[in-house]
């Protein structure tokens, strides 16, 4: 735990609001010195833009600006980061690939896979889609323990994908249940079934917290966004295997993303250039390799272990203190769960609950954390949410705890 | 400041005009989809006034609230006069500085007032 006795420090928010007790990071994370600092330096010092310059401070931000990608490749073990496109969020990644390749591939009657506890960003785009083009939009369950109601085995997938499934698009880790599913698995299965499948992950609550590798991890495409670990927000990671980029259709047209225009004709730059239309967020992409160097310093397994003992010490201490009046979500076993602990309290509404529990500085989510499709499953309107990043500790879920019974005592026994 | 105060609690925990009117002029639904709160109300009016509303739903205690406390405002008052209540008068009603997302909840009994009182 050494690691995580001073990280607060480095945090100047904790230094600017004392007594803060930030439990939102599955919204967005707080940031530490070295971000906030290289963000300030390109600022300062080299704010030009990007490959057009031929003056020093442009090729500096250059410079600057495509090691992050190189960073980025590395951190997620891809192969060449060529395949590390830029954009402004996880929806943006989740939104150019439904946008792209799903217009080129899906057809009536081909079928779209998704799950009920994905995040609106890996859903919406979906359904749309399958409107569009009269595919059939298929959805999978949860089960009341919080995971995917499928076998991945062998046993029950076959019922869900078939050859005619063109895209499986499913999330590494649920926002509110705190499911990690097995992806790997999964797409060991599904390939089995249909190998030409295009699998996307929503991997916005996965790549903050654990050590994800896409070599390994088997699927096509991968998102996530720079503001939820550490980084500055206006960020997005589209990872893509390359041949698959190389032969999309671009998402938006305009500068930095040509080779050459005509008023016949215009050609295209390779990927993942082809994907960055217009002028990014460059002194924001700058300063996020710092993010993931911070990352990195502590040790995403190591990140992954503090998360997890402090939710379930959240998870155990909740059950403990107020029994049947606390309904929590998502699985016991924290082996399959990351730091996220939804629940509702009694019959207070989850926004009341927030209130009041920031009227003790203390910061939750509230409301149905764009997931409605999953909200209705668990036949809940809304659900507070406690998230746990590095900068928590053990106090964090005492106060929340207080917290909790002021509620009860402001609110009475409605 | 909370913005829980005695007043909003009091009508929070024993609200007024709960249920449904007795042969209603009109009856409507709101809801507020992005945290659930549903409030349905009907309304009697008679010559020009507010007879008799009542409200039920589910929601937070400050859209709860607001009901409760708008409800008992309107009623016996004339329609025309009712027609200029708006945000500032909800704001001022509850006595309490709300943050914009809260908000949303105290104006959802005010969006249902309106839509019973548009052809009137």
């Amino acid at each position: 735990m050494d690691e995580f006795k001073n990280v607060k420090k480095q945090f100047p928010i904790f230094s600017n609001f004392p007594g803060l007790i930030y439990l939102d990071s599955t919204a967005t994370s707080l940031k530490p010195w070295s971000v906030i600092d290289e963000l300030s330096k390109y600022y300062s010092n080299y704010s030009a833009n990007i490959y057009r310059g031929v003056y020093r401070i442009s090729e500096k931000a250059t410079e600057e600006f495509e090691k992050t990608r190189q960073i980025v490749a590395q951190f997620l073990k891809a192969k060449t980061s060529d395949e590390i496109v830029f954009t402004r969020n996880t929806t943006e990644s989740l939104n150019l690939v439904a946008y792209t390749l799903g217009r080129q591939i899906v057809g009536e009657g081909d079928e779209i896979v998704t799950t009920v506890m994905e995040h609106h960003s890996n859903f919406v785009p979906w359904q749309q889609l399958a409107f569009e083009n009269g595919a059939v939009f298929k959805v999978i369950d949860v089960d009341d323990r919080g995971y995917l109601a499928c076998h991945f085995d062998g046993t029950t997938i076959p019922n869900i994908i078939s050859k005619r499934t063109k895209v499986l698009a499913l999330t590494y880790v649920s926002n509110v249940l705190g499911t990690i599913n097995p992806v790997k698995q999964i797409i060991l299965q599904a390939r089995k079934i249909n190998p030409d499948i295009i699998v996307v992950v929503d991997a916005a609550q996965a790549v903050p917290h654990l050590d994800v590798n896409v070599a390994e991890l088997g699927c096509d495409f991968l998102a996530f966004s720079s503001h939820k670990m550490l980084g500055p927000t206006g960020v997005g990671v589209l990872w893509g295997r390359l041949n698959l980029l190389e032969k999309m259709f671009p998402f938006m047209f305009g500068g930095e993303m040509i080779v050459d225009v005509s008023i016949a004709k215009t050609t295209f730059k390779r990927p993942p250039h082809k994907f960055e239309a217009g002028t990014p967020a460059i002194g924001e992409i700058i300063a996020f390799k710092e993010a993931i160097k911070f990352l990195q310093a502590i040790g995403l397994e190591k990140i992954r272990h503090h998360e997890k003992i402090l939710a379930l010490r959240c998870f155990d201490t909740l059950k403990k203190e107020f029994g049947e009046k606390i309904k929590l979500y998502g699985p016991n076993n924290f082996d399959d769960r990351g730091g996220v602990v939804a629940f509702n309290f009694g019959d207070y509404h989850s926004h009341d609950v927030a209130s009041i529990l920031d009227e003790e500085n203390i910061a939750v989510r509230a409301g149905h954390h764009c997931a409605m499709p999953l909200h209705k499953r668990l036949d809940a309107n809304s659900s507070v949410r406690a998230s746990f990043y590095i900068y928590n500790n053990e106090n964090d879920i005492d106060l929340l705890v207080k917290g909790l019974r002021k509620v009860e005592k402001i609110l009475k026994n409605k | 400041m909370s913005i829980y105060s005695e007043l909003i609690l009091d009508n929070y925990e024993n609200p007024r005009n709960v249920g449904v009117v007795k042969k209603p002029s009109k009856r409507v639904s709101v809801s507020n989809p992005l945290c659930g709160d549903a409030i349905s109300m009907s309304v009697r009016i008679k010559k020009g006034r507010v007879a008799e509303i009542k409200f039920e739903g589910t929601g937070c205690a400050i859209s709860q609230a607001s009901s409760s406390m708008l409800t008992e405002y309107v009623k016996g008052k004339e329609i025309v006069l009712l027609k200029n209540l708006d945000k500032k008068f909800i704001i001022m009603m509850l006595g309490v500085e709300l943050g914009v997302n809260r908000l949303k909840c105290a104006l959802l009994p005010l969006e249902a007032l309106k839509k019973l009182l548009v052809e009137y």
